[in-house]
């Protein structure tokens, strides 16, 4: 229970990347399979970014507090979540970004060609 | 400029890249020429990269000025520069090869066609070049993107076929990608070679080998290696033929590269076959993988859906080869990594010429061909001795050190599969030079003394000069295997190995 208490951000991870994999896998409509693939993907960088989380740590941006009208940054590191993890989250957005839209529009081609989103339909069409 | 050509061999395609979507725009026959050009620079960028190393020397190229550990660094060691060389040879010769049969499928996409060659080509080489994990991933992406547009563009079947290799190729990649996770909560880095020195004092640590499950899943989708090759013959078949011919050869080679990176630099030989016991069960799945490529490819009429499961069977060799824990299996595997990728380009683009010329490429196209197409069909028969492993050809060569690797750690299982597939290939081929060769009664055979109308077609130069260029470079690289293992191969392979 208390291994729970501090690691529950995992589990939700764990579940997460089950229902997006179960999509695009178990699903028979494409756009359901790529919605899979968006949840498959923000449950990664929800992994990525709860990693980087510190007990009382602020956004990864210096700060400073005024000191008898001195300026002070706040340079202890314990202070910030962990920035690496962000940055690395942001490129994966932006690739997570341009895969959904190549999924989209290949589900858009597909179903101008077949008239339907249904997989097993296509497949019935194809042979 | 000497300490420049490893960022040379990446920057100059992406480059490339740019300048043809605007050229793109105004004028799209510029288009082929500028390509080929970047992709020249890029290939001789990667020789002189070869050069400059010495043995079991390792090249380090801070990206932006920063250290190893904190920047992302470029790590260029004789593995990868081998496949670096093998990588942009390929792609110069099939941009070369290209110009007809792009101009006669995708008339009016010439240029987003070439732009996404190039960007894609890219991809494979900042993949192959780079010693940074995160990088590796963003880098596997933008190859996998390029692609899935590249092979959409066949129309058609293509699109469901590309659709099942985006998700597969996407749950490849995220694997990947939770693998990295996992290794930098434990370590706290992104360098390859910087968590490989900090692993060795994590031994026991369940979260290692949960990472390593998912970074080997994870490629083992990418290259297509059996369970999870379902989505590679369909993709590779109805793709355009430029398109197959780069794509085939080079992306599942690259994942194999990615594969010993992460096994050997990463994690350590040691860990792998002497703390882990998986061996039996990759060894199983290699040996499957080859017997169900061979046979499938066995059943196929269309020749180029026969090519993409013999991939599939190329991929159990390799993977056999590295997972059999000997120095002569590795050797083996390296060695055919480069082998494979320019096999599988000759083969692709004789079985493109022949849809040029033809149409399609079921048997009945090869009716004759012997007759209208005596040059690609002589590249032809160089190909398949290579892929069936005759002698003066390399394909010899890379099955004579996986089989003798294979014989030390006595997987006698991956010795069989390896000589029931090359009896398969025998078969295959030789049943294409038979229709081609022979295919002609008595009576068809012109007389020589009247004037016989043969109706001779081969391909055009343009793609005859590219093909045979790999053609002669299977010899010559099965000619120079002895200077090849020796000089390259022999001084990276990893201790801990038998």
């Amino acid at each position: 229970m208390e291994w729970l208490q501090i690691n529950y951000n995992y589990l939700l991870v764990i579940v997460l990347l089950m229902i997006g994999l179960w999509a695009m896998i178990g699903k028979n409509n494409l756009v359901k399979k790529c919605i899979g693939m968006c949840i498959f993907q923000n449950a990664i960088i929800m992994f990525f970014i709860s990693m980087g989380v510190k007990a009382g740590s602020t956004i990864p941006i210096l700060n400073y507090t005024k000191i008898d009208g001195v300026k002070t940054y706040l340079t202890e590191a314990s202070m910030y979540a962990n920035p690496l993890t962000q940055i690395l989250m942001l490129t994966a957005i932006v690739v997570g970004v341009a895969t959904l839209g190549m999924a989209l529009t290949l589900v858009q081609k597909i179903y101008s060609e077949y008239g339907t989103c249904e997989e097993d339909e296509i497949l019935e069409k194809l042979n | 400029m000497e300490q420049q050509y490893p960022v040379l061999i990446v920057i100059i395609p992406m480059f490339t890249a740019m300048v043809l979507t605007l050229a793109g725009w105004f004028k799209p026959a510029v288009c082929q020429p500028l390509a080929v050009v970047g992709l020249l620079g890029s290939f001789l960028s990667a020789v002189a990269t070869l050069l400059q190393i010495g043995a079991g020397e390792v090249i380090s190229y801070r990206l932006g000025g920063w250290e190893p550990p904190f920047g992302i660094e470029y790590r260029v060691d004789s593995l990868n520069a081998l496949v670096l060389v093998m990588v942009s040879l390929v792609a110069l010769l099939v941009a070369i090869f290209a110009r007809k049969p792009v101009e006669k499928e995708l008339g009016n996409k010439i240029s987003n066609f070439y732009t996404l060659f190039v960007l894609l080509v890219t991809g494979l080489l900042g993949m192959t070049i780079t010693g940074d994990a995160f990088n590796l991933y963003v880098l596997l992406e933008i190859a996998a993107l390029t692609s899935y547009a590249l092979l959409a563009m066949g129309r058609g079947r293509a699109y469901m076929a590309t659709f099942n290799y985006v998700i597969l190729g996407t749950i490849g990649a995220c694997f990947y990608l939770l693998g990295v996770g996992l290794l930098l909560i434990k370590t706290g880095s992104l360098n390859m070679a910087d968590i490989g020195t900090i692993l060795p004092k994590l031994v026991g640590s369940e979260t290692v080998l949960v990472a390593f499950g998912f970074l080997m899943v994870g490629v083992w989708i990418k290259m297509a290696l059996f369970p999870f090759h379902g989505w590679l013959p369909n993709a590779y078949t109805y793709a355009p033929t430029a398109t197959s011919c780069l794509v085939a050869p080079l992306m599942t080679k690259v994942s194999v590269y990615i594969m010993l990176r992460i096994m050997f630099t990463v994690y350590s030989a040691d860990w792998i076959f002497n703390v882990i016991q998986w061996k039996p069960v990759v060894m199983v799945l290699a040996v499957v993988a080859i017997l169900m490529g061979s046979f499938f490819a066995l059943a196929q009429r269309d020749i180029k859906r026969m090519l993409t499961y013999l991939i599939v069977a190329e991929i159990g060799y390799m993977v056999g080869g590295a997972w059999t824990g000997t120095a002569a299996g590795l050797t083996g595997t390296i060695y055919h990594i480069m082998a494979d990728g320019l096999m599988t380009v000759c083969l692709f683009m004789v079985i493109g010429s022949v849809v040029y010329r033809k149409g399609k490429a079921h048997f009945e196209s090869f009716k004759d061909a012997f007759q209208s197409m005596p040059w690609t069909m002589g590249a032809l028969i160089i190909g398949g001795l290579s892929m069936i492993g005759v002698p003066p050809t390399c394909g010899f060569f890379s099955k004579w050190y996986l089989i003798s690797g294979a014989y030390q750690s006595s997987d006698y299982a991956f010795i069989v599969a390896l000589l029931i597939s090359s009896l398969v290939n025998a078969i295959l081929f030789i049943r294409i030079v038979e229709t081609a060769f022979f295919s002609a009664t008595p009576s068809e055979i012109p007389d020589p003394h009247a004037h016989h109308e043969v109706d001779y077609a081969d391909s055009p130069v343009s793609m005859l000069i590219p093909m045979w260029v790999s053609a002669l470079a299977l010899i010559a690289m099965g000619l120079y295997t002895g200077e090849i293992v020796t000089r390259w191969i022999l001084p990276i392979l990893p201790g801990g190995l038998i």
